[in-house]
C-alpha cells in the first residue's frame, strides 16, 4: 500500500461568474477506488481536474502528500495518472515512441519490462511500431491508460475510462483498476453504474450546487 | 531539468521531421519574401542604410509566419493536456524555446547569406558587430515570439493576431537590431556601438525573465 | 450633497481652464494676472500645453492603472479586476488618440508636418499599437476567463517593453519636442518660460483631467460588471 494522501478542504469552483460547485471535501489515503458522478455539466471533469493539479480551485485548497511529505505543484505530475477523453497522444510517433519520449520529458528511467507488460496487458504490443494515426479509437483509449500507468504512479484518475471499449478492453481495464486500487488510490469519475461499482465511496456533484 | 526540456526539444524535432509543419513553410516564405524585396527594387540600386532595414522586415515576417507553430501545432492537435501531465510549465516552455531559438538561427542565417549573395550593398564592415548583434538580436527574437505564441496558441486564434501581437513587443528589439546591422554595415567599431548592445542584452534578459513568471498563467487553463 | 457638489465643482473647473486656456491673451510682458509671456518660437502654438499635456498624461496613467489591475487579477482571479483594467485601457486608448491627434494638429503648425517621427511620437504610436493589440487579443477570445487572463498577460509583458522606447529613442532620432533633450529653440517650456499664471492654469487643467478620468473609469467599469452580472441573471434589474 502507498503512503500517499489526496485531501480536498471545502473546494469551489466559479467559472467567470458561474458556480460550478461549493464545498467539497474528502479525504483519501493509501488506496482505494472512489468515484465522482454527476450529470452532464455538473463539473466532473473540472473536479478531477482540480484534483490533478491541471486547474486551480477558485477557493479552497488540494493538498498531495506523499511519505508525509507535501508535494509541490512542479513536481505533481510525476505522481500522477491521468486519462480523460480529452487526452490525445502524439499521432506521428508509434506507440513505442510515444512511451520512451514520455518518460524522458518525465526525467524518469523507461522501464522496459513494465512497458512490455502494459503493452500485453493491453493487447497492443503487436502494434507498439505502428503511428498512431492507424490506431482505431478503442485502441487509442487503451493507449491512454499505458501512458498514465507507465510511472507507476500512486494516484490514478480515470474520467470516463470505458467509453470506446468493447467488452474485452473494458474487462482488462477494470481488471487493471482493481489491481491499481490494493495498492494506489483510484478516482473515477463517470456516470455509468458498472463503473461506479468499483468504488467504494461516490461524490454525487448534484448535491455541491448550493 | 535541462535534461527534461532537451527531451522536449528532441520530440518538436522528430515530430517536424515527420510533419514538416514549420520548416517548409519557413523556407518557402524566406522566398517569397525576398523575391518580392527583389522585384520591387528591380534595376535601383538599394543604399546601404535601406537594406539593414530590409533584412529586418524579412526577418520579421517570416519568424511571423513560422514560429508560433512550436504552441499551435500542440493546442490544434489537443496534445497541450498530454504536455501538462507530463511536465512543470518551466519545462514546456524551456523546451519550445530551444526549439525556436534554433529555427530562429537556422532561418536568419539563410536570410544573411541570401543578403550578401543577392544584394551588392549588403557588405558587413565589422564582422565581429554582426555576428554578436546578429546572435543577441535572434535570442530577444526567440524569446519574444515564443511566449506571444503560447498566447496566441490558448486564445485559439490562428494566424492573423500573431503579428499584431508580437510587433509592440518586438519593437525595441527590431529598432535596435537595425541600428546595430547598420552599424555594422558601416564598419563602426563595438566600442561605439556598446550602448545599443547593452540595450538588446537587458532586453534579453528582461523579456526571458517575464516570460518564466508569466508563462503558469497562461499554462494552466 | 457631496456627490453634486464636486460634480459642479469639477464642471466648473473645467469650464474655467477650456477658456482660460484658449481666451487668455498672450503678450510680451504680462502684467495682469490673466496675461501669459511669449515664448518665441510657439506663440500662440504654446496654449496647446493646456490641454495636449493632460490628455498624453491620462493616457500614461490609465495604463498604468491598467496594468496594476491586470496584476491584480492574476493574483486574484476576480472578473471584477479585469474589468477595471479593460475600461481604463478604453478609455487609456481614447486619451492616446486625443494626444495624438492634437499633439499632431499642432506639429503641423510648430514643426511644418503633422508627423515626423520624433521619439514622443514614436513612443506613443508604440502605446497605440499595443493598445489596439489588446482589443484585437480580446475580442478573439470567447470564453471571459480566458479572456481575462491571457489579455493580463499581454499587458504586463507589453509593459515591461514601454520603458525602452525612453533609451532608444534619443539615440535613433533626434527630438523637435518641447522638453526634449535636442530642443533648443523652444523649450523646455515647463521648466522656466511659462509664468505663475501659466502655471495655475496647467496644472489645475491637469487637476480637472484627471479627476475626470477616474470618473469616467468609474462609470465605465461599473457598468461593465452590470452589465455582466444581469446577464447572468445574477442580479435582478
Amino acid at each position: 500500500m502507498s503512503n500517499y494522501i489526496v485531501k480536498a478542504k471545502e473546494v469551489t469552483k466559479t467559472f467567470g461568474r458561474r458556480l460550478i460547485f461549493e464545498g467539497i471535501s474528502f479525504y483519501h489515503k493509501g488506496n482505494g477506488i472512489f468515484g465522482v458522478s454527476g450529470p452532464n455539466g455538473s463539473g466532473k471533469s473540472t473536479l478531477i481536474k482540480i484534483v490533478a493539479g491541471l486547474l486551480s480551485p477558485s477557493r479552497g485548497k488540494i493538498e498531495h502528500k506523499n511519505q508525509n511529505k507535501d508535494i509541490i505543484p512542479e513536481k505533481l505530475h510525476n505522481h500522477i495518472g491521468f486519462v480523460s477523453p480529452y487526452l490525445v497522444l502524439y499521432e506521428e510517433f508509434s506507440a513505442w515512441e510515444n512511451l520512451n519520449y514520455f518518460a524522458r520529458i518525465r526525467g524518469i528511467r523507461f522501464e522496459k519490462e513494465r512497458v512490455e507488460s502494459l503493452l500485453e496487458h493491453f493487447l497492443l504490443f503487436n502494434r507498439k511500431d505502428d503511428l498512431l494515426k492507424t490506431y482505431s479509437s478503442g485502441m487509442k483509449q487503451r493507449m491512454k491508460f499505458i501512458f498514465a500507468l507507465m510511472h507507476n504512479p500512486e494516484l490514478l484518475i480515470l474520467d470516463e475510462p470505458t467509453s470506446n471499449l468493447d467488452v474485452e478492453g473494458k474487462n482488462s481495464v477494470y481488471r487493471i483498476i482493481r489491481e491499481e486500487g490494493e495498492n494506489n488510490i483510484v478516482i473515477i469519475a463517470s456516470n455509468e453504474s458498472t463503473d461506479l461499482d468499483l468504488c467504494s465511496d461516490v461524490i454525487h456533484l448534484d448535491k455541491y450546487k448550493n | 531539468m535541462k535534461s527534461k526540456s532537451f527531451s522536449l526539444f528532441l520530440k518538436d524535432y522528430h515530430s517536424e521531421l515527420r510533419t514538416r509543419y514549420a520548416i517548409n513553410s519557413l523556407a518557402m516564405f524566406i522566398i517569397v519574401a525576398i523575391s518580392i524585396i527583389m522585384f520591387a527594387v528591380g534595376q535601383e540600386k538599394v543604399s546601404e542604410s535601406l537594406t539593414g532595414g530590409l533584412f529586418w522586415v524579412v526577418i520579421f515576417f517570416t519568424a511571423m509566419s513560422g514560429l508560433s507553430r512550436a504552441f499551435v501545432s500542440e493546442e490544434e492537435r489537443g496534445t497541450s493536456l498530454t504536455l501538462q501531465l507530463l511536465s512543470a510549465p518551466s519545462t514546456v516552455f524551456s523546451g519550445k524555446l530551444i526549439f525556436n531559438i534554433i529555427l530562429v538561427f537556422c532561418m536568419n542565417t539563410i536570410i544573411a547569406l541570401l543578403y550578401s549573395a543577392l544584394f551588392e550593398t549588403f557588405i558587413i564592415r565589422n564582422f565581429s558587430l554582426f555576428i554578436l548583434s546578429f546572435v543577441l538580436g535572434n535570442f530577444g527574437l526567440a524569446i519574444s515570439s515564443t511566449i506571444i505564441a503560447a498566447i496566441i496558441a490558448k486564445a485559439g486564434a490562428k494566424g492573423t493576431l500573431y503579428p499584431v501581437l508580437s510587433f509592440p513587443i518586438l519593437l525595441p528589439l527590431i529598432l535596435t537590431s537595425v541600428q546595430l546591422t547598420l552599424f555594422a554595415l558601416d564598419g563602426t567599431s563595438i566600442e561605439q556601438a556598446k550602448y545599443e548592445l547593452a540595450i538588446v542584452v537587458s532586453y534579453d534578459v528582461i523579456m526571458l525573465t517575464v516570460s518564466y513568471l508569466l508563462f503558469d498563467f497562461i499554462w494552466k487553463d | 450633497m457631496f456627490k453634486i457638489t464636486w460634480k459642479i465643482v469639477l464642471f466648473l473647473l473645467i469650464a474655467f481652464v477650456s477658456v482660460a486656456g484658449i481666451a487668455f491673451p498672450i503678450v510680451e510682458n504680462p502684467r495682469a494676472w490673466y496675461e501669459f509671456p511669449l515664448i518665441p518660437g510657439l506663440e500662440e502654438n504654446a496654449k496647446i500645453i493646456f490641454f495636449h499635456v493632460p490628455t498624453a498624461w491620462l493616457t500614461v496613467v490609465a495604463f498604468l492603472v491598467s496594468t496594476v489591475y491586470s496584476f491584480k487579477y492574476l493574483r486574484r482571479k476576480n472578473l471584477d479586476d479585469d474589468a477595471k483594467a479593460y475600461s481604463s485601457a478604453q478609455l487609456g486608448m481614447v486619451f492616446c488618440i486625443l494626444a495624438t491627434v492634437t499633439g499632431a494638429v499642432w506639429a503641423k503648425f510648430a514643426w511644418g508636418s503633422f508627423w515626423s517621427w520624433d521619439p514622443r511620437q514614436t513612443s506613443i504610436f508604440a502605446l497605440l499599437l499595443i493598445y489596439g493589440a489588446l482589443f484585437a487579443l480580446r475580442s478573439s477570445i470567447e470564453s471571459e476567463e480566458k479572456r481575462a487572463t491571457l489579455s493580463s498577460v499581454y499587458s504586463l509583458i507589453a509593459f515591461v517593453t514601454v520603458p525602452f522606447f525612453i533609451f532608444i529613442m534619443p539615440r535613433i532620432m533626434k527630438g523637435l519636442h518641447p522638453g526634449s533633450a535636442d530642443d533648443t529653440n523652444a523649450g523646455p517650456v515647463v521648466n522656466f518660460k511659462m509664468n505663475s499664471s501659466m502655471f495655475l492654469i496647467f496644472f489645475l487643467s491637469l487637476i480637472g483631467f484627471t479627476i475626470l478620468y477616474f470618473w469616467m473609469w468609474r462609470l465605465s467599469y461599473k457598468s461593465i460588471i452590470y452589465r455582466d452580472k444581469l446577464d447572468k441573471k445574477l442580479i435582478r434589474g
